[in-house]
């Protein structure tokens, strides 16, 4: 690991103001993430900020909804009683991910700062636009069995390793971000952005930005949720696909849904069209299957991930009868 | 690129007639020195006092390992593993991938299970940690301790101070009432012998026996 400077502000604005003194500095909450790219020489910052003595542990109630603070950890999160009676699916996509002891350490804020997993990303004997922009993507032409089916580009194939993202993504959250130049909110599923160009920037946040935490907007409760994630062995694994997937029924008949996919994309998948296709129609097998088609329409694989299409097809049929319990 | 800078190094060792050791020894002393006053005049002037410390300068860290309070003076990269096993000579605590997927690095901080290795110690001031060296009450070993010999819960038990610490913390946690529960809550522990029958054994055994852990 490279040598660096370390700070531990107590103030908000502070850490912001700690964070633009030096053009390479990051910050660090859990550290589950960014150690290891430090350990592996992929990240090398010459400043920490450290923004664990921040008071932004809450998880509370507000007038519009819930807010999670961004140090408020994934396990408590996940095991929060209000996340548990309010928005269950948050909670399934939280355990679905990492393990307890990560999940103990790692952080709201921090979770939706992750690095990709590709391999290529990690290894910095090999090209890489998100590690070194111009270099090129080695992922296109070698093993991209785990690489995006949408929304890649010639520079970037890589995905955003996120459970927790894909389930605040499906429940139209939105994010507090404190800068230099004050507060501003962003909605989750423009926090993330698309690699185009610039596969260097997984997110839209201004340098110096600090995420506060993540407001959840009240939702009529429903016990018609799932979250499922495949992947190469039962736990601890990233996504070849997951969806997330909150269902109101009445009568047989699906009042509303929102549906988002992990390990598809650079960002959280939020899927739109297939969430309008299933209003108004009967919890079953055939809308569920019609919503899949539309969600995968113009799907682009390369060598070795064209299996994620009938993956994907499948996955987003069984989390919408597991959450409408339908056989 | 990593190959070239080896080259280069090879090169300046040859250049020194010196070992690389010692002329990164010296670099960096001179280095130090030249920094560190900037750093700290910087460091008052910017009123971010409560920890801060310049590239090559020690923080005085206060932790409590095991009901002991220790003050040690690290640098900020030292992760809270290292600090276990090569500041307080603790190495129960295993090192085994150094990246948070083998879990053998499991410790508690304040009651909660993590892995050591991807944590900064600095960042545990004023913490409490528990490390399998602090789980036995003298001689009388903890009822896991107990059970994973009863039921023969390793091989090689390399990765045993990990599945011990973490499996503590499954059951404290309440996420080791049943068999498929275990698994997957102590999915972080990986074990290369392959003993997860009888790890998953003795961990539901003390959790369903009603003992105090």
């Amino acid at each position: 690991m490279n040598q660096f400077e370390y700070v531990r502000p107590v103030e908000q604005a502070l850490a912001v103001k700690a964070y633009l003194k030096d053009p390479n500095t990051q910050f660090i909450a859990g550290g589950t993430n960014l150690l290891d790219l430090m350990k592996m020489g992929v990240a090398k910052p010459d400043r920490l900020v450290d923004i664990n003595r921040l008071p932004l542990k809450d998880i509370k109630k507000t007038a519009t909804g819930i807010h999670i603070g961004a140090l408020a950890l994934n396990s408590q999160v996940a095991e929060n009683s209000l996340i548990l009676q309010h928005h269950p699916v948050l909670a399934l996509a939280l355990n679905a991910g990492a393990t307890q002891q990560l999940r103990n350490m790692a952080t709201v804020g921090g979770n939706m700062l992750q690095r990709t997993r590709c391999g290529y990303f990690f290894d910095i004997n090999m090209p890489c636009n998100k590690r070194e922009p111009g270099t090129g993507c080695a992922a296109i032409g070698g093993i991209n069995r785990m690489h995006a089916i949408f929304g890649a580009s010639e520079s970037c194939i890589a995905v955003h390793p996120s459970d927790m993202c894909v389930a605040l993504a499906a429940l139209d959250a939105s994010v507090t971000v404190l800068g230099a130049k004050g507060e501003r909110h962003i909605p989750f599923t423009d926090f993330h952005r698309l690699p185009g160009d610039h596969p260097e920037h997984d997110n839209t946040l201004q340098k110096g930005e600090l995420i506060l935490g993540v407001d959840i907007p009240d939702a009529k409760p429903t016990k018609n949720v799932a979250y499922l994630k495949v992947r190469d062995r039962t736990s601890y694994a990233f996504a070849l696909v997951s969806v997330a997937a909150v269902l109101h029924i009445e009568g047989g008949i699906i009042k509303s849904a929102k549906l988002a996919m992990g390990g598809v994309a650079h960002k959280p998948w939020h899927l739109h069209t297939a969430e309008a296709s299933l209003i108004g129609k009967q919890a079953s097998t055939e809308s569920f299957n019609q919503a899949a088609q539309i969600a995968m329409q113009g799907a682009k694989t390369y060598k070795y991930n064209e299996f994620k299409v009938k993956l994907g097809h499948n996955t987003i049929v069984q989390a919408l009868k597991t959450a409408a319990s339908v056989a | 690129m990593v190959q070239k800078k080896t080259d280069n190094a090879a090169e300046s060792d040859d250049l020194l007639n010196g070992t690389r050791r010692d002329f990164l020894k010296q670099t960096s002393l001179l280095t130090a020195a030249a920094l560190a006053p900037t750093t700290l005049v910087k460091a008052a002037e910017s009123g971010l006092d409560e920890k801060i410390a310049a590239v090559f300068e020690k923080i005085p860290v206060s932790i409590t390992v095991n009901g002991v309070s220790h003050q040690v003076v690290i640098e900020p990269r030292v992760t809270l593993l290292d600090l276990l096993r090569e500041h307080l000579h603790l190495t129960g605590t295993k090192k085994g991938c150094d990246r948070g997927q083998c879990g053998a690095c499991t410790v508690h901080v304040d009651g909660k299970r993590v892995n050591s290795c991807l944590s900064l110690a600095v960042m545990h001031d004023g913490h409490k940690v528990t490390t399998i060296e602090g789980l036995a009450n003298g001689d009388q070993l903890h009822p896991l301790q107990e059970a994973f010999i009863k039921h023969d819960g390793f091989q090689c038990g390399y990765c045993t101070p990990g599945q011990i610490m973490s499996g503590v913390a499954c059951i404290r946690e309440g996420h080791a009432n049943t068999e498929s529960d275990i698994r997957e809550y102590m999915s972080g522990n990986i074990c290369r012998c392959g003993a997860y029958p009888n790890i998953v054994k003795a961990i539901h055994e003390v959790s369903t026996g009603g003992q105090k852990v």
